[in-house]
């Protein structure tokens, strides 16, 4: 087999050690390290996105993939960085200021870079200056926020208010997310979309981008 | 009476259905082995971890509707009222498992151990729910021990939050209960921490006493869809 179906495959069967052996020999093997991420990792990653999204196995299973994910990408990454190869794209996250609950962000933050996205972290409780701070210095092009409680997702309307002020609203996209959020919450605050799960989010954020 | 009841982690531990129920395994469907020995895991985390505590203090009728205004904010009409002025019972509570397991889960997701973090947060998600099942059935035992016929007896948790109870109803029932004293605090925006906490009033009454119609404007939106299993628990 190609090490690269190999590396794909060990990937969807969420085996972190074959995945981080496939790697290895891909390197090897002087395969381009833009190859072995788009044509083993991510092309694992794809499929398992896609037979999630079509109810065919269950988030955990997600999950198993997404750590053998990160082994490959601990070896790969040195590499990735000397040859500048571009992501997707590059993502701001975090749970909205008052809230602490991270669980649904942190989902959402592996569907990401699962698909190819650079994603930056800002963690829980952060407070609307430092999404857009954060967006800015990083060159993003979209902030994806989370909220847990009705009580904490009027914080997101302020991180709008943030951009528009700043005048930098039409280059950083505005996404948001989290149990009690809705697409018509998300239309009143005038962020730019709302992902009801992890793996919408995705095809989301990839919407908002124009990319494939 | 005001109460703080421990229980042993064990008691907490959440059957394993309600964890996979979490993940939309339903219905008889497995677990997929390859998940397994993470879930394995997960549970053993949790009873090493978790220190299940809760606070339950009796409320006299008349001090429920002021609680219940809370801002001002709940829905125009709701079941709650109602069904609190057919109680035979009622006691506010709030019970956490501890912030050592919500620790542990923060520190498993930075290790990349996705998937042991995502399983025990589900647990301790379902042992805090079922916490409130736990004070339930204590609260049901009071109210026999103090004389009341079992058959009015039949108790069930509402929170803020749910069935038109807005969450900002926590600072009146947080100023009245002061669950602070087994460490569940209240942040600005009514968030407790630790996280995996769960607050509300219980209520003790006939199977009847908690019968109602789901059909408010807010039960379309509703996400959980709850009080018919619940309402049938109660008829057993
Ligand atoms: C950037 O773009 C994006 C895009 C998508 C994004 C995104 C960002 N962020 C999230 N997403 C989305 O993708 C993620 C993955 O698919 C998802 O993220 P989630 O974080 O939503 O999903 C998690 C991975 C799994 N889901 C969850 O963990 C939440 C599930 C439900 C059933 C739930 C649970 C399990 C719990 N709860 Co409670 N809880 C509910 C939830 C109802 C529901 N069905 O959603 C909700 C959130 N809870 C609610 C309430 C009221 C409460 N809860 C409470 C407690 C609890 C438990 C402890 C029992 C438990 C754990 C809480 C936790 N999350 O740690 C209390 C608050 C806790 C606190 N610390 O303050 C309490 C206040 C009840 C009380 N008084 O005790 C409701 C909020 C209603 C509101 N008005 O705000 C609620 C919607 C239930 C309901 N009434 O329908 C999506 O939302």
């Amino acid at each position: 087999m190609d090490p690269m179906e190999s590396l794909a495959a060990a990937l969807q069967r969420g085996d972190d050690a074959a995945v981080r052996e496939h790697t290895r020999e891909a390197i090897g093997l002087g395969r381009a390290p833009a190859a072995i991420l788009n044509q083993g990792l991510l092309a694992g990653m794809g499929v398992v996105g896609e037979q999630f999204r079509t109810h065919q196995i269950f988030l955990p299973e997600v999950l198993l993939a997404a750590r053998a994910m990160y082994a490959g990408l601990d070896v790969l990454q040195p590499l990735l960085e000397r040859d500048n190869v571009p992501m997707l794209g590059k993502v701001v996250i975090g749970t909205i200021r008052g809230d602490l609950h991270d669980i649904g962000k942190n989902l959402v933050g592996i569907m990401l870079r699962g698909a190819g996205f650079e994603v930056i972290d800002l963690g829980k409780d952060v407070p609307p200056e430092r999404f857009v701070d954060a967006a800015v210095e990083a060159g993003a092009s979209v902030i994806g926020m989370s909220a847990l409680l009705t009580t904490t997702m009027v914080g997101m309307k302020e991180v709008v208010a943030t951009l528009e002020a700043r005048r930098c609203r039409g280059q950083i996209k505005t996404i948001v997310g989290g149990a009690p959020v809705s697409a018509e919450f998300a239309r009143e605050i005038g962020a730019d979309d709302y992902a009801f799960d992890a793996a919408s989010a995705v095809t989301r954020v990839k919407a908002l981008l124009g990319v494939a | 009476m005001r109460e703080v009841v421990r229980f042993p982690a064990a008691e907490a531990r959440p059957p394993e259905e309600e964890v996979l129920r979490l993940q939309g395994i339903t219905d008889g469907a497995s677990l997929p082995a390859r998940v397994r020995p993470a879930l394995d895991s997960a549970f053993g985390l949790f009873e090493e971890l978790a220190a299940p505590v809760g606070l339950v203090e009796d409320l006299a009728p008349g001090e429920f509707p002021a609680i219940y205004e809370g801002e001002g904010a709940n829905a125009p009409n709701t079941p709650l009222p109602e069904i609190v002025e057919r109680a035979a019972g009622l006691a506010l509570y709030a019970a956490t498992v501890g912030d050592a397991v919500g620790r542990r889960i923060g520190e498993l997701f930075t290790e990349q151990e996705v998937v042991v973090g995502y399983l025990l947060d589900a647990v301790a998600s379902a042992a805090a729910d079922r916490l409130s099942d736990l004070l339930a059935e204590h609260f049901s035992d009071r109210l026999v021990a103090g004389g009341v016929d079992p058959d009015r007896a039949k108790v069930l948790p509402y929170s803020p939050g749910y069935c038109g109870w807005e969450v900002s109803g926590q600072r009146r029932l947080f100023a009245r209960l002061r669950p602070e004293e087994i460490g569940i605090h209240l942040n600005p925006s009514c968030l407790m921490t630790p996280l995996k906490s769960v607050s509300g009033v219980l209520v003790g009454g006939t199977a009847d006493t908690h019968r109602f119609r789901p059909d408010f404007p807010f039960c379309a939106a509703c996400v959980t869809r709850e009080c018919g299993r619940r309402m049938a628990a109660v008829r057993r």
